[in-house]
């Protein structure tokens, strides 16, 4: 088994700056944005951009969390697993753009949880997905609008995002 | 940590695994926040409500969490039914079992019920204690203690105990499955607690209990306590020479106004409910801004959905 | 047609080795080397011989809940643990408040042929507690009632223990209590202690015990009377009855095996095989009941052997029924917790469970010292070894026993009742054979003495 580096330090931050610069592209401007990060890594990489959004753009965006637990569909095939905190921002989800934050986008299972979650706080005007790795091998039909890196694998190999606040190193690493 | 096979006792309850259900409580409790108050999280799973005693706040509370956890409910209320024409405990489990409960939240009069019916291998269902007799009711000690914890930290309550937190309880504690339960819970939790009862309702040897004891109520709010928990007298005691009549307990036992005035400003009354007022606890007292009865019954809620997740939602076959 | 028996090499009462020739319901001869003279030999090598055991306080369930037990499968259990006597406690249905139903007692043991069944009868009617039964009439009875007992239930009222303790004077007889003041424990389910206010039962407190226990020997030494005490539990008790016999009162008292053994903690799992009355109690009890028996203060051990259908024991703590069966394992708990820890020797074995419950009860053809002349009433016990204790073990109808699975030093390898096998190298005779042999002797008997059939002689 041999692990590899795919994005060092420097290489995560360029990515999440030009992440930070499409979603306002995108959406043209910061009006009406909210981010959320999706525990436990993606929490962290969602504040990140919500900040680099704020430096390009002078204006502050809210930023938060949305745990997906009580939403996955493979619950009782697992240990029972903690759920996080879900904060949503002052101001709710109605009617804004919501931009999910997740570290490594696979079969899209999370991400499809995660719909279902914010359906029950509120009614965004639209869902835009933000993700630092698309490592490809989707089992639903859910594409993310923000990428990364694109990592083509083998489903058997594993893909580590480490980030200092976590894990104490910047790193993306593949192993198998 | 190993998965909750069942949830019979506090006494047995280790640091981690409370503070685990009361994490978890917050997030349940962020939940009912919202507009849409449901979770998808349970769905399929069955939830039997196995009453043998009455109790319509503990039930619907239960219901309340199964519910929100899109599981389904079923209500078995021993009156009426097959039990109270002598049918055992055992051929009532069996009878669950067959019908595919997953859960089962049981509130029975002899106390020990719920463990022997977790121990027996009648049932393969994860058991809730919803109080047994005079022993425990884990629940109601999780969602004082989660109040507890709220009132004093609010938003930051995730992680944190209730070291160096002063607790007294106050009432029937030789009869109380509530006080039992909160005693061991509170001092895993960090809590240092009091008793205070007529000498004639603490328990003849309470010499092991992490506790301590003050027939004088008076004298234990002086100490000023964080959290004053006020238990139900029940008048049946009265009868059996536990104390001469409620007049005496009231002016000797009872929260009345001017105890009310004397606590400090900080100190917040529990009620386990329902509430005898007037008796163990006056009006004023039970309506005031420090009493948190009505918290307490929405917290109740939370923390039993956290029960009920932690218990069905992951694999209970693979962590046997 | 009787065997003739030659017991071969045995130590008797853990002493000197013997033979023992048997012959009728006799033992005919004691002593070293004897010759065989075409009677069948039991190979005794190692085996110590005991008078036959005597239980002073047994529950046969017969008349009327015979699906817990019958005189019949009682009186087996009975014969597998070593017993050759048993005591029958009146809590049946009827109750054995008149002659009548004690004389049906006695004529299905009889009948049954495995062990002498003495009936015991209530002290008051229907064990009531208000009024006298007829106390006179089963004295008189073919039962020859000489024990009187409530058991079960306490004879609260101290005006009746008064009258009873006077009564039974007159016949020679003892008034057994069951000592519980019911107003101290109402509604009690286990001793009441640290453990009770921990597990949220309602206890039975000590004092429950001693304070009857007290005033039942004060009363006995002021009507000048005999008094017994049943299972006696607590060390409180035990200096009570100590207290009472240096001063001359005439008071005995039994401790069950399972108060030699077991104590309340093991409630805590709200297992129900536990649960018995009176209740098992603090390890200071258990340690203060050992030395009261170790040095006389308790005379006897008695089974309380209690059976219960299965479903009085499978469920919730307060649903379940009292008490725990006990011939079979006996012996075994007295030899693990008294003999090998050097506080009884063999011959104290044979005194308190075989000698002095005879003599307490009465019984004037059990008990007696194995020697020439004496009823051939024999028990055969292997102290090597230990086995598993399991529901094999058990031959009555219920198997409500604390000691499944638990590890048990000792074997009862024969019973021998009137100079026939009841007991066989482990196995029990069958019912058919031991209740010819039974008839036979009674016959014997009958044409011997000239007295009435189914008499006592």
């Amino acid at each position: 088994m041999s692990t590899r580096t795919v994005l060092q330090e420097a290489d995560i931050a360029r990515a999440l700056t030009r992440i930070a610069h499409e979603i306002l592209e995108s959406n043209r401007g910061a009006e009406g944005l909210v981010i959320l990060g999706i525990p436990t890594r993606g929490v962290e990489l969602a504040q990140r951009i919500a900040a680099l959004i704020a430096g390009i753009s002078g204006a502050a965006v809210p930023v938060g969390a949305l745990d997906v637990t009580m939403y996955r569909d493979d619950l009782a095939r697992n240990p029972t697993r903690t759920p996080h905190p879900t904060t949503i921002p002052e101001g709710g989800i109605d009617g804004r753009v919501v931009v999910l934050v997740d570290d490594v986008l696979f079969s899209g299972r999370s991400i499809r949880a995660a719909l279902d979650a914010l359906q029950d706080v509120g009614r965004p005007a639209a869902v835009r997905l933000a993700a630092l790795i698309d490592r490809g091998h989707r089992e639903l039909p859910i594409r993310p609008d923000f990428v990364g890196k694109n990592l083509p694998s083998a489903k058997s190999e594993r893909i580590n995002v480490r980030l200092n606040e976590t894990d104490g190193v910047e790193e993306v690493t593949i192993e198998g | 940590m190993s998965a909750l096979t069942h949830l019979l006792d506090t006494k047995t309850l280790s640091r981690e695994r409370a503070l685990a259900i009361l994490d978890v409580a917050e997030d349940m409790a962020d939940t009912q926040q919202r507009e849409i108050k449901k979770l998808p999280t349970l769905r399929g799973k069955t939830v039997v409500n196995l009453f043998f005693e009455d109790s319509t706040r503990t039930r619907i509370s239960f219901e309340a969490a199964s519910k929100r956890l899109s599981a389904d409910v079923i209500n078995f209320a021993a009156k009426g039914s097959s039990v109270s024409k002598g049918e055992s405990l055992q051929d009532t489990a069996q009878t669950l079992q067959a019908l595919g409960a997953d859960a089962v939240v049981i509130r029975h009069g002899a106390s020990g019920a719920p463990r022997t019916l977790a121990e027996s291998g009648w049932i393969s269902a994860g058991v809730i204690n919803a109080g047994d007799g005079t022993h425990e009711h884990p629940t109601q000690a999780l969602l004082d203690a989660f109040t507890i914890r709220k009132r004093l930290h609010g938003v930051a309550s995730r992680g944190r105990d209730l070291d160096g937190i002063a607790v007294t309880i106050v009432g029937d504690i030789l009869h109380s499955r509530v006080a039992r339960s909160n005693v061991w819970l509170l001092h895993t939790l960090g809590a240092s607690v009091t008793l205070v009862a007529p000498p004639t309702l603490v328990p003849q040897d309470v010499s092991a209990w992490p506790v301590r004891v003050e027939y004088d109520l008076d004298a234990a709010i002086a100490q000023g306590p964080d959290a004053l928990m006020m238990l139900r007298i029940q008048l049946e005691r009265m009868r059996a020479a536990f104390f001469p009549n409620e007049r005496e307990y009231t002016r000797l036992w009872g929260l009345d106004d001017a105890r009310l005035a004397a606590l400090p400003l900080g100190t917040m009354v529990l009620h386990p409910g329902p509430m005898n007022r007037g008796l163990e606890i006056s009006s004023a007292a039970a309506d005031s801004a420090r009493s948190t009865v009505l918290e307490q019954v929405s917290n109740g809620v939370a923390v039993r959905m956290a029960a009920l997740y932690l218990l069905l939602a992951g694999d209970r076959e693979g962590e046997r | 047609m009787s065997e003739r028996f030659l017991i071969r090499g045995a130590s008797v009462e853990g002493g000197a080795i013997r033979d023992i020739r048997v012959e009728g319901t006799t033992i005919v001869e004691v002593g070293a080397g004897l010759d065989a003279a075409g009677a069948r030999v039991i190979d005794a090598d190692g085996l110590i011989a005991l008078p036959g055991l005597v239980d002073l306080h047994t529950h046969l369930r017969e008349p009327g809940y015979e699906a817990s037990e019958t005189i019949l499968t009682g009186t087996r259990a009975a014969a597998a643990g070593g017993f050759t006597a048993v005591f029958a406690m009146p809590n049946t249905s009827p109750v054995a408040d008149t002659a009548g139903v004690v004389e049906q007692e006695l004529a299905l043991g009889l009948a049954a042929g495995y062990a002498t069944v003495q009936p015991i009868g209530a002290v008051t009617v229907g064990q009531q507690g208000e009024r006298l039964a007829e106390l006179g009439a089963m004295a008189r009875s073919r039962a020859n009632v000489r024990v009187f007992s409530d058991d079960g239930f306490c004879v609260w009222d101290p005006l009746i223990m008064r009258r009873a303790l006077e009564y039974v004077k007159s016949f020679g007889g003892v008034v057994a209590q069951h000592a519980q003041d019911p107003r101290l424990t109402e509604g009690a389910q286990m001793n009441e202690g640290s453990v009770s206010a921990e597990l949220g039962l309602a206890g039975w407190p000590a004092v429950a015990e001693e304070s009857i226990i007290a005033r039942d020997v004060l009363l006995a030494e002021h009507v000048g009377s005999r008094l017994h005490v049943c299972h006696l539990s607590t060390a409180g008790s035990v200096d009570i009855i100590r207290w009472a016999k240096a001063r001359g009162i005439n008071v005995t008292a039994e401790v069950t095996p399972h108060h030699l053994l077991l104590t309340d903690e093991l409630v805590r799992g709200y297992d129900a095989r536990y649960k018995v009355n009176p209740p098992l109690r603090r390890e200071e009890d258990v340690l203060a009941v050992r030395a009261g028996l170790a040095d006389g203060t308790i005379d006897i051990v008695a089974t309380d052997h209690a059976p219960h259908p299965a479903e009085a024991k499978s469920c919730e703590w307060q649903a379940a029924a009292n008490g725990m069966v006990g011939l079979e394992s006996a012996v075994h708990i007295v030899q693990r917790v008294m003999v090998d820890e050097g506080l009884l020797s063999w011959a104290d074995v044979a005194r308190v469970m075989s000698r002095t419950p005879a003599r307490i009860g009465g019984l004037a053809t059990h008990g007696t010292p194995i020697s020439a002349g004496a009823p051939a009433e024999i028990t055969l016990y292997d102290p090597s070894g230990s086995r598993v204790f399991g529901t094999a073990d058990l031959h009555g109808r219920s198997h409500d026993s604390p000691y499944l699975g638990t590890s048990l030093p000792g074997r009862v390898v024969t019973t021998m009742h009137d100079g026939y096998l009841t007991l066989d190298d482990g196995v029990l005779v069958d019912a058919e054979t031991v209740a010819a042999h039974a008839a036979r002797v009674a016959t014997h008997r009958v044409g011997q003495s000239g007295a009435a059939p189914g008499a006592r002689v």
